[in-house]
């Protein structure tokens, strides 16, 4: 049961990129559309469970003084392999998160996790903290990338929903650098107003 | 001419921040304040430049000729956190005034992505050597602007009434968003230098 609660924590309590502010520049920069920021997302939960079930694992093994050195060196590893996997056999994904693929590494939340968390938990634990935060990264960055899609294109998952009058002159700004800084403040926003009135 | 064009498109148009989002998080987490903005923005420059040059040659004389291109990624940060630990330790020793006043932001740098973002941008572009020193050096000048504006903004905003829901980070990115559409004004400001060299 402990390890629901672990797992649950990161769709609400600490929900990335909302709860915990790290991890801000694939927030920004993948969310151009949903699918985009869908597959970020994955990436993001394969590369978090991993690193967080090895930090656990060694972490009686790394000396304290390297520590931060030894997580960035595991996590650079699974980065690697998700490099390698998306460019074989998900090409197009490849193409569209471009430099943040291998960005991954110096995302704030997965060493963030493994200082935190992993690195004082358990195997279970550590893994069930990894998916968990993962699950609520890719729920932020798809309904981040949904909206922006929609009024900058008005598509969704890459499907025409808006009327094509709509679609012939979008918002396009939305997609743009600022659309993605003033549409995550404003979320944030509504979580925060959400957070006064709920208590928690 | 095609440098400076280089250098006003790093700066100005194609800026690390606001329009290639590299390195938000300490733009947003060290802009609260001037003097921590400056001396994150002075930190970043140094170790960016560096870093740079240093990625350059480790991928021109170690990955390319072992054909090792598949571990740039796990190279070069490796090669950016022990750099970064030795600039530490080089400032503490020889040069403490400015360890005192950048100290406390070295560490945080290994992790900003602006660091690796740029090294990477710069062999993905196959930029020269020259070009690799200059793009880095203004891709941090750009950064450090946009940081001391932001940080600018953001003391003004501690004195007036903000919706209590927006306070915080949030009235911060939408502060971002705004100068990032401000920026978005010098977009064809490099293609009219461009026509301006042919004259």
């Amino acid at each position: 049961m402990t390890l629901w609660r672990e797992f649950r924590k990161g769709l609400w309590h600490d929900l990335p990129p909302f709860r915990l502010v790290l991890g801000l520049c694939p927030t920004l920069a993948v969310t151009k559309s949903a699918v985009s920021g869908l597959g970020m997302g994955l990436a993001v939960i394969f590369v978090l469970t991993c690193s967080n079930v090895l930090v656990s694992l060694l972490r009686r093994v790394i000396p304290r003084k390297v520590r931060i050195a030894g997580f960035i060196v595991i996590i650079a590893t699974f980065v690697v392999v998700v490099e390698l996997v998306t460019q074989a056999f998900f090409y197009p994904l490849y193409e569209k998160l471009g430099i943040f693929i291998p960005l991954i590494v110096v995302n704030c939340i997965i060493l963030g996790r493994a200082e935190a968390f992993a690195s004082r938990h358990g195997i279970a634990a550590a893994a069930a903290d990894g998916l968990g935060i993962g699950v609520g990264f890719t729920l932020s960055l798809t309904v981040l990338g949904a909206l922006r899609e929609l009024i900058g294109a008005g598509t969704l998952f890459d499907h025409p929903v808006l009327p094509l009058i709509y679609q012939d002159r979008p918002f396009a700004m939305m997609i743009e650098a600022p659309g993605a800084f003033i549409c995550l403040g404003v979320l944030l926003a509504l979580m925060n107003a959400a957070t006064a009135t709920k208590g928690t | 001419m095609e440098y400076v064009i280089l250098i006003v498109s790093a700066v100005l148009i194609k800026n690390i921040l606001l329009a290639e989002y590299l390195g938000c998080c300490p733009f947003l987490g060290t802009s609260k304040r001037m003097d921590t903005a400056i001396g994150m923005g002075l930190a970043v420059t140094f170790v960016l430049t560096i870093a740079t040059a240093v990625t350059f040659w480790v991928q021109k004389l170690v990955l390319d000729p072992l054909g090792l291109g598949y571990l740039q990624t796990i190279g070069f940060i490796l090669v950016i956190a022990s750099l970064v630990q030795f600039v530490e330790m080089f400032l503490k020793k020889f040069v403490p005034p400015l360890y005192a006043s950048l100290g406390i932001f070295l560490p945080l740098i290994t992790t900003n992505c602006a660091v690796l973002g740029v090294a990477i941008l710069c062999i993905r572009r196959d930029y020269t050597f020259g070009q690799s020193l200059l793009f880095a050096a203004s891709s941090a000048i750009g950064f450090m602007l946009a940081l001391i504006l932001l940080a600018g903004i953001r003391e003004r905003l501690l004195i007036s009434a903000v919706p209590r829901a927006l306070r915080g980070t949030a009235i911060g990115l939408i502060m971002a968003g705004l100068m990032a559409l401000a920026f978005n004004g010098f977009v064809g400001v490099d293609s009219s230098l461009h026509a301006l060299m042919q004259r």
